[in-house]
């Protein structure tokens, strides 16, 4: 009787196997090149609209500050930047709610389609910490965003935007 | 039971409950976000706590569990219980509704982009037609009412448990973790001890 684990029959037969599937997935590999795919337009998120109060007026900061609001504009299809988008965003902060005038500002984006604004600490509100924010300028088509922080003790957060031409 | 072990276990089961209860108000009570919450949103976040409070009362009330209101006595208060469970549930929608109307109605069309909207809005139906179940009562079958009212007290406890878990904010999250777990304890025990799957005529003295 024998108790070896490991036979010669069922090494050479585990090797072949994972010689095969060594061969299967390089195969596979250079049959499927990597796909230079575009960059799909950002989707309007389901919420995102919430207590957006259209043409919010563009300022250096929203309150006084204190929490980094930061993103990036970029065509869809070549990823392009977009220089000069008016983004609109307002949340629930330290300084007020997000129905609030005050807690909406705009700002648009430089030359490498970045954008940036200083506004107060956002604070958890209806169950999540979240910002919102907006593309309705209309030269592209509309597009509202509402990131959640992973934490509420997070002091800044990210948005960025792919808009689809109008 | 001697008198006095039954007193003292009856003070240290109130007692207890009473802390169950109260503790997760107090936590949320000093909470540094109410700070920037409008009374109105206050208000309707504390009523979701004590609607919270009130489910962990009533499989109590159902069971008999609480000294001095065992049997109808006990069931009778489960009903008023019920009642101000259908009014604090309605006080917390509509505080919610007054501070934020967007996103209540997004909630209540089931298109709310917070993964715990769902769950709120699926208890408050499951609050309101148990309460709708309940003035019918004397027209139904005991096997009729029995698993129907068991099954909306099961949608409406894991349907407020998810809510409030899923929730940042309103409560303090260990003595939400804490109040969630002794209503679900609860709500297993009665359904366990009156074997409310069992189909059968009203419930006969044990």
């Amino acid at each position: 009787m024998t108790t070896d684990l490991l036979t010669r029959r069922s090494l050479l037969a585990t090797g072949g196997v994972i010689l095969g599937a060594a061969l299967v997935t390089a195969a596979s590999g250079l049959v499927v090149p990597a796909r230079a795919a575009g960059l799909a337009p950002t989707r309007s998120m389901r919420g995102g609209a919430n207590n957006y109060l259209p043409g919010a007026p563009i300022v250096e900061r929203i309150g006084s500050g204190g929490f980094r609001m930061t993103g990036t504009v970029r065509r869809a299809g070549d990823g392009a930047p977009l220089a000069g988008q008016r983004i609109q965003m307002w949340a629930h902060t330290t300084e007020g709610h997000e129905r609030d005038k005050r807690s909406h500002g705009a700002t648009l984006t430089d030359a490498n389609g970045v954008f940036y604004m200083d506004m107060p600490q956002i604070v958890p509100a209806f169950g999540q910490p979240h910002g919102h924010l907006a593309y309705d300028s209309g030269d592209f088509e509309t597009v509202f965003l509402r990131p959640v922080m992973s934490s509420a003790k997070d002091t800044a957060l990210e948005a960025h935007f792919v808009l689809q031409p109008a | 039971m001697p008198t006095a072990t039954r007193r003292a276990r009856a003070v240290l089961i109130w007692a207890a409950l009473a802390a169950a209860l109260l503790v997760p108000l107090a936590a949320a009570a000093a909470s540094p976000l109410l700070q920037w919450r409008q009374p109105v949103y206050i208000a309707a976040g504390f009523a979701g706590i004590i609607a919270m409070a009130l489910l962990l009362l009533q499989p109590l009330l159902a069971g008999g569990y609480l000294p001095g209101l065992a049997g109808p006595r006990g069931r009778r208060i489960h009903r008023w219980t019920g009642g101000l469970l259908v009014a604090v549930v309605i006080v917390h929608v509509a505080g919610l509704w007054i501070t934020s109307p967007p996103d209540v109605i997004d909630a209540l069309l089931f298109r709310s982009p917070t993964p715990f909207s769902v769950w709120g809005v699926i208890a408050m139906w499951a609050v309101f037609a148990a309460a709708v179940l309940a003035i019918f009562r004397r027209r139904l079958r005991p096997r009729v009412w029995r698993p129907a009212h068991t099954a909306l007290a099961v949608a409406i406890v894991t349907g407020s448990v998810v809510h409030a878990l899923l929730i940042e904010g309103t409560m303090e999250t260990l003595s939400k973790a804490g109040l969630c777990a002794l209503v679900v304890a609860a709500t297993v025990k009665v359904a366990a001890d009156l074997k409310v799957w069992a189909a059968r005529g009203p419930r006969r003295g044990t």
